[in-house]
């Protein structure tokens, strides 16, 4: 059977491998030996799980929205990342990857940030296990993000900015890899999403598949059935959408539906919609679309939410576009506001920016009735208060 | 057309002269090489710079291409990249830069970059490109050895070109002989875990490394790189070494005089 899951060296389709420098393979290569044999292992697994249920307090919730059902005229439902330990669902992903380093041996940890959620996520877990944090953002970043700079530091990380390139994001993923060519023995890096090289992708979403994991069986539980119509998520670098979607992938009569930001318009050259504006190429080790020039060089997208903002997408991501699997949609940043703020007046929910453009589908692209649709509400939107703030004159 | 008969006139050529590194490697000295960014300091500097260079007597040069996001280099080679991007220069114009360059030079060249851009160019039109107008080399760290040898070992020869790897003070003896039978010119020895222009000297770890290299007789010759900056650590990484290579403090140089003075440069490494 067909399968969207990475084949054995890392590969979505013609998506994917490890296109890295040799002083990157020895820690890729010892990686990518052992993470599937210590993920099954039982005391991992114990460890984890008893993480994810008593410090991030898993299961999160699968809730009925009823009055967006209503207004929408279909059965919407929220999986609710947004309640997760540090307000989004990248703290999954930092509690499997700091057991993960444990487990190799490491005592220090990088990690890359744009927006600083996962900064923020994998200082808490550096904390939580007394290990050492190093955090590369973006110099621009770090002043357009300053309550969650503030909240590493607290949280006892070392915030380094990244002042080559753009310095945002894309920036900042090559300072940790840097980092990481220069400490390449006792360092384990924390990618932030399922971007990078193999193993990375496949290791982040299997972390993140305890999403999809839950939405079945609350599901079941609430609907008699394991499976929705429609799993919709917000793509970033994709982690989210890659947990949300991981349990479906191989289940046809599941809708996919992955939601990028479009900016100030897929034409306006502010954008971040990948899969419209992007080409096949290498960006941070893997063979992926990503925004670039006619001559390779990679351009810098623009989104209003800070974690959209990334020039490619994991190659899960680019293989579930190239092959149709998935539906892809992209949502400006005027419509991704007036969905974060609709949800705040029917739900009383306040999300955040980049669960808002997942949101924000409902207005164009219509349901059945009966069908149950279920979106990842990735984040809430404290993060993002001054954003919401500045847009609405509040 | 005059197109057939320039590519006549080239595999006559290819068939008459071995590849012009192999040459170079076969000479019984020690090899110079040095790296520079196309397009930096001066957007139209590079034929200039070569030139210079051969008259110095260097005996081998990197051309780098400038890339967004080189994640291998340090802060010297990623500013000259950013400036080389910034003064406009891309693949199809360093081509068209070098179009003449065999006209007066005959130092080996090697193209250096990371792999997006030629994927972008077109990994066959990049190689035939190369081959016209007679580069010799092509390193591309992020391209990796399994991949090469799947989709482009076989351009890469029908081109001419030598492929050149890289090994670290952590890569397996095991991995460096499978890089060794891939190789088949020189191997890039990256003298420490670092990206390039770390560090300053080098210590009993790189004495070890460079004698646990020695003494794997290889097949290919050995060229150490990163943190090469002076005659002193030249003449340390070559105690063993075929050769070593000169990026960031050459840089540096052109940073602060232009192109003036490449000679003096060269003379105080040897
Ligand atoms: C709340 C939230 N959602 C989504 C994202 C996008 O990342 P990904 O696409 O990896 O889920 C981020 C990134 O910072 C985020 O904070």
């Amino acid at each position: 059977m067909k399968s969207y899951h990475a084949d054995e060296r890392g590969y979505y389709g013609e998506f994917g491998g490890a296109y890295i420098p040799e002083m990157l393979y020895p820690n890729c290569e010892e990686l990518r030996q052992n993470y599937i044999q210590i993920m099954q292992e039982p005391s991992f697994k114990e460890e984890f799980q008893q993480l994810l249920k008593d410090y991030v307090g898993r299961p999160t919730p699968l809730y009925f929205a009823k009055r967006l059902s209503e207004k929408y005229n279909t059965k919407i439902y929220l999986k609710r990342e947004d309640l997760c330990h540090t307000g989004a669902h990248k703290v999954n992903n930092t509690i499997g990857q700091i057991l993960m380093a444990k487990k190799l041996g490491k005592n220090r940890i990088i990690a890359e940030t744009g927006a600083g959620q996962h900064g923020v996520a994998t200082a808490t877990v550096c904390a939580l296990m007394g290990i050492e944090c190093v955090v590369y953002m973006g110099e621009i970043d770090i002043a357009r993000q300053a309550p969650n700079v503030a909240r590493m530091k607290m949280l006892g990380a070392e915030v380094r900015p990244a002042t080559s390139g753009s310095k945002t994001l894309k920036d900042a993923t090559n300072e940790a890899i840097r980092d990481w060519i220069n400490n390449p023995v006792d360092t384990h890096y924390i990618i932030g999403s399922v971007v990078g090289p193999h193993p990375y992708p496949d290791m982040v979403a299997r972390f993140q598949s305890v999403i999809s994991e839950e939405i079945k069986n609350q599901l079941q539980e609430k609907e008699g059935r394991e499976n929705p119509d429609y799993v919709v998520a917000c793509v970033g670098g994709g982690s989210n959408a890659a947990g949300a979607f991981y349990h479906y992938l191989d289940t046809p009569e599941v809708g996919i539906i992955a939601v990028e930001a479009a900016g100030k318009g897929i034409d306006s050259g502010e954008s971040a919609a990948t899969s419209a504006l992007g080409k096949i190429g290498i960006i941070h080790g893997s063979k992926t679309l990503l925004m670039q020039t006619q001559d390779g060089q990679i351009t810098e997208p623009y989104s209003i939410s800070a974690g959209l903002d990334y020039p490619g997408v994991g190659p899960m991501h680019a293989h579930l576009y190239a092959s149709g699997r998935g539906e892809f949609i992209s949502i400006t940043d005027d419509d991704a506001m007036n969905a974060g703020l609709e949800l705040c007046k029917l739900e009383g929910i306040i999300p955040a920016i980049e669960s808002s453009h997942a949101l924000a589908i409902f207005e164009d692209r219509k349901f059945n009735p009966d069908d149950v649709v279920v979106v990842n509400l990735s984040g809430r939107g404290d993060k993002d208060l001054q954003n919401y703030i500045d847009y609405f004159k509040l | 057309m005059p197109e057939i008969g320039l590519k006549t006139h080239v595999s006559h050529l290819k068939s008459r002269f071995m590849n012009r590194i192999k040459q170079k490697l076969q000479e019984d000295k020690k090899i110079l090489s040095i790296y520079f960014s196309a397009g930096y300091p001066n957007l139209n500097d590079t034929v200039q710079i070569i030139q210079d260079l051969e008259k110095s007597d260097v005996d081998l040069i990197e051309i780098g291409l400038p890339f967004s996001d080189p994640l291998a280099d340090g802060p010297t080679i990623q500013a000259s990249s950013t400036a080389a991007l910034k003064n406009g220069m891309n693949t199809a114009l360093l081509f068209e830069q070098l179009e003449d360059i065999r006209k007066t030079v005959s130092i080996p060249l090697i193209l250096m970059g990371y792999f997006n851009p030629v994927l972008q160019y077109g990994v066959e039109e990049f190689c035939a490109k190369c081959e016209e107008i007679g580069i010799d080399g092509i390193i591309l760290p992020d391209l990796p050895l399994d991949v090469y040898q799947e989709e482009y070992e076989a351009i890469f020869k029908k081109h001419g070109l030598i492929n050149v790897f890289l090994i670290t003070p952590q890569t397996s003896d095991e991995r460096i002989k499978a890089i060794d039978s891939a190789s088949d010119g020189f191997i890039y020895m990256v003298s420490s875990a670092s990206t390039t222009g770390a560090k300053q000297g080098f210590g009993n770890e790189q004495s070890d490394y460079f004698e646990r290299i020695a003494h794997m007789n290889l097949n290919n010759p050995q060229i150490v790189g990163f943190g090469i900056s002076n005659a002193d650590t030249f003449e340390q990484a070559t105690q063993k070494a075929k050769g070593a290579i000169i990026g960031s403090a050459f840089i540096k140089h052109l940073t602060e005089n232009g192109v003036d003075g490449i000679g003096d440069f060269v003379k105080q490494i040897r």
